[in-house]
């Protein structure tokens, strides 16, 4: 028989099971315990001590951080808590900006949700910080120092499930901030802009960078066709903010709202990743027949790929180099809309509307710009498009369920599921059953969900051999699996990362809501909206087949590739200085340049700067070179690097760096 | 061209203090300190390249390098002049040593380093010598009793041996 241990909450006796601290057992006794710094799935902070409680026999403890024990006697709402609490906030209070009527997370700020519970009606305290400056230069986020309150959630988030940490807490004491690496801009840093850190600020110190007046001047301008695509993951996000439950009517209210805003077309996002499907199935299944590199990693997820590009140069040919659902849609729209809607490209405006904040940072790369005009023209989160359906007055609850617009709105099960992580392998892998005739259902469900295990593998026999999956979301487990790639310890053919928690259905850009359980329901709305449509394979579509036979021939053609595909390079994790060892005054000088970026470091970079400035001072050649360690020449895949003059010499050894120093300098004597 | 050795000793330094510590993240502090004696304070892409080297996040490394106050990223003077500002230090004048010697050298209480990095003039709290309040020390040279004109001649005698 279980055991039965008990632990008493306000005098009543709450079943304690395998809940690790006070806070867990107190929501079983229908107690909710505020708290600003506590995350079920970061590590236990215990900063902001807005969790207090009373235990018999300690007296007062952090409910977050404070194991149960057997018979334990609690209470969560004596008068001396609920005044320290209340002393907390207006402490909090003091130093917070609290324009909350200009705050884009008013609607949903934690801080002032807890002020107003606890009835926190005056400030005794006066402010003691000076205002600090926003950062604005990241095309995704916003950040406000002066509405944080330390809590360290984004921290925390940031360097536990995401493994970069791009910012983290800077000095001591008072004068405490979080910022990034030398209090430089996110978008300076290496930062992938996955937002996670916005959707877990309790406040507005962090948010997303709002572009909706750019939306509402294109939709006000007669000269403009504004034609809009739509992500998978929103339809099932959306209503939240308007607090309605989950329910399929959701998506046609959401086009019927978009409309009423004045989009002029509404098209589904859905509709090309079908086309990624059939674009990355094929690139896979010739990968694995031809003997190609293997495994191949997705590309859907911007933040993913910006990290890859960042920390795993040697793993970008793994890449696929299908572009992302977003910027398929986008490339085919500037081709093919102006004739079929008889609009000029100039005058046509794409908006798409992502889950996602790093969507906003992929619409914006300069390979996503041909001629300067970006495929992409602005990219508005579920949270944006909510709020503008908000601005207009829209009664979203009362709205007639519309459809989306033909051809680019006709989706399959396969491009809608694309919402939920493990979404792209299985839309990929009904896609190879059709192909290699495989004794499979249609909807095949490899890997069941599993959302906070954050990853999943399943194997499938075919004609063509074993097909290994892998899927990952959250960077430090895709981290840590390429690690393992790297090195030849695990192998798989497909491996589909996610950045963010449960894939794009928990992206930075949805409504506010980071616990487990409401991501789940969004899982499972999709996971339904699947079932119920009558195609579920993206070979199925009929305007699939069309758009091949009318124009793009077949998969992975030559049109294929210069619309739907992409290439990486590595990039610098950090705009940084060059570290000069020589003063930079004599133009004659030959120039060298050796690269101590991370992935040259690990290949002998040091080892290499080091025998380069041995020989010039050696050799006494210090008139004829000036030496510098640079931080990433942007060819990581290639190192060790270093540019000698005009020279630019990969994988370069000790015996180059003395073969060309030594024909520099004779050129130099001469 | 003395500067160029001097620049590349230092990396060289760091390389050595880095493998010195095995590259252990967790003696972060011990080889901030190393660094920081060999720059006189913690250059920015020092501290990236150190950073890269421990396979620790450079925002993580900054906030260990603001969290001391013994850590400084800014280039410091060639002469380090701390004046005493603390209880005895403050009641019996200290204040005015301060703005004679700021004035002196074109600094502030945010400026603290001479443009031609010669002087570094900082502010402490206590200095533990509160009988011989004032207390200024210069290049770890302790002098108490200080008056602001007092100050103004320990400085043009610096000058003056710097200059000669």
């Amino acid at each position: 028989m279980k055991s039965e241990k008990y632990v008493y909450i306000n005098d009543r006796p709450v079943l304690w099971e395998d809940e690790t601290n006070i806070l867990a057992l107190a929501k079983k006794a229908h107690i909710t315990i505020p708290t600003f710094c506590y995350h079920s799935e970061l590590s236990v902070y215990g900063a902001c001590r807005m969790c207090l409680v009373e235990v018999e026999g300690r007296g007062l403890v952090t409910s977050c951080s404070t194991a149960p024990f057997e018979g334990m006697r609690v209470k969560t709402h004596t008068n001396q808590i609920l005044k320290l609490r209340k002393i907390i906030i207006e402490l909090l209070l003091a130093n917070h900006e609290r324009e909350c009527t200009q705050c884009d997370r008013s609607a949903d700020c934690k801080l002032r949700e807890i002020s107003y519970q606890l009835g926190v009606n005056e400030l005794r305290f006066r402010k003691t910080r000076e205002r600090k400056e926003l950062d604005t230069d990241s095309p995704s986020l916003v950040r406000d120092p002066n509405k944080c309150v330390l809590c360290g959630d984004c921290v925390r988030f940031c360097d536990e499930v995401q493994g970069i940490g791009a910012i983290d807490f800077v000095n001591r004491g008072e004068d405490v901030f979080v910022s990034p690496a030398y209090g430089k801009s996110l978008a300076n840093v290496d930062c992938v802009n996955c937002g996670q850190c916005a959707a877990v600020c309790p406040t507005g110190a962090i948010t997303i960078k709002n572009e909706t007046h750019k939306v509402w001047a294109d939709i006000a301008n007669p000269d403009k066709v504004v034609v809009a695509q739509i992500a998978p993951a929103v339809r099932v996000a959306l209503a939240e903010m308007f607090n309605l439950p989950p329910n399929q009517q959701n998506t046609g209210k959401m086009v019927a709202a978009m409309r009423l805003i004045g989009f002029d077309k509404v098209f589904d996002t859905a509709f090309s990743a079908d086309l990624t499907v059939i674009e990355e199935a094929n690139e896979f299944l010739n990968r694995k027949l031809k003997g190609g590199k293997l495994p191949i990693f997705t590309s859907c997820c911007p933040a993913w790929v910006k990290f890859a590009e960042q920390s795993h140069p040697k793993l970008l040919d793994h890449l696929s180099t299908c572009r992302s659902p977003q910027q398929m849609f986008g490339s085919l729209a500037k081709v093919q809309l102006p004739e079929m809607l008889g609009v000029p490209k100039e005058k046509l405006s794409l908006v798409s509307i992502m889950p996602c904040t790093a969507k906003k940072f992929e619409a914006g790369r300069p390979e996503f710009a041909p001629g300067g005009v970006r495929d992409v023209d602005h990219v508005l989160t579920t949270q944006e498009l909510g709020r503008m359906i908000k601005e207009a007055g829209i009664n979203f609850a009362d709205l007639e369920p519309d459809s989306f617009d033909l051809p680019m709105g006709f989706a399959t099960g396969a491009g809608v599921i694309f919402g939920n992580s493990g979404g792209v392998s299985e839309a990929v892998v009904r896609y190879a059953a059709g192909k290699l005739n495989l004794d499979v259902p249609e909807t095949v469900d490899l890997m069941p969900t599993y959302l906070d295990k954050g990853f999943k593998s399943a194997e499938i026999d075919t004609p063509v051999g074993k097909l290994r999956f892998a899927v990952v979301h959250g960077l430090k487990r895709a981290h840590e699996l390429a690690l393992k790639i790297e090195k030849g310890e695990e192998y798989y053919d497909v491996i589909e990362v996610m950045a963010c928690p449960g894939g794009c259905i928990g992206g930075a850009g949805q409504p506010i809501a980071s616990s487990v359980q409401h991501r789940a329901t969004r899982a499972e709305t999709i996971n339904n909206t699947d079932k119920m449509m009558s195609i579920h394979r993206s070979q199925d579509n009929p305007y699939m087949k069309e758009l091949y036979e009318t124009f793009l021939k077949e998969p992975n053609s030559d049109k294929a590739h210069e619309l739907l595909h992409t290439h990486y390079h590595s990039r610098k994790r950090i705009e940084d200085e060059e570290i000069q060892f020589f003063d930079a005054s004599d133009e004659s000088r030959c120039k060298v340049k050796v690269c101590v970026g991370t992935s040259c470091f690990l290949r002998g970079a040091q080892e290499i700067l080091g025998h380069t400035l041995k020989t010039v001072a050696d050799n006494g050649w210090n008139r004829y070179f000036e030496v510098a360690a640079t931080f990433c020449t942007e060819n990581c895949d290639k190192g060790p690097t270093i540019t000698i003059g005009d020279q630019v010499v990969h994988k370069a050894t000790i015996a180059d760096v003395d073969r060309i120093l030594g024909e520099e300098a004779k050129k130099r004597e001469a | 061209m003395s500067n160029d050795n001097t620049a590349a000793r230092s990396f060289t330094k760091v390389l050595e203090i880095l493998e010195e510590h095995d590259f252990d993240e967790h003696r972060i502090v011990s080889i901030l300190q190393a660094v920081q004696a060999e720059y006189r304070y913690l250059p920015q892409e020092v501290l990236t390249f150190v950073a890269t080297s421990l396979k620790v996040s450079p925002a993580r490394l900054y906030g260990v390098a603001t969290f001391y106050s013994h850590f400084s990223l800014e280039p410091k003077g060639k002469h380090i002049i701390k004046m005493c500002d603390g209880t005895a230090c403050h009641v019996r004048g200290s204040k005015a040593v301060i703005d004679a010697v700021r004035e002196k050298l074109g600094l502030s209480e945010t400026k603290i380093t001479t443009n031609d990095l010669m002087f570094t003039f900082e502010t402490v709290a206590c200095l533990g010598a509160c009988g011989l309040a004032p207390v200024m020390v210069i290049d770890e040279e302790v002098h108490g009793m200080m008056t602001p004109e007092e100050a103004i001649k320990l400085i043009d005698a610096i000058m003056e041996s710097e200059n000669a």
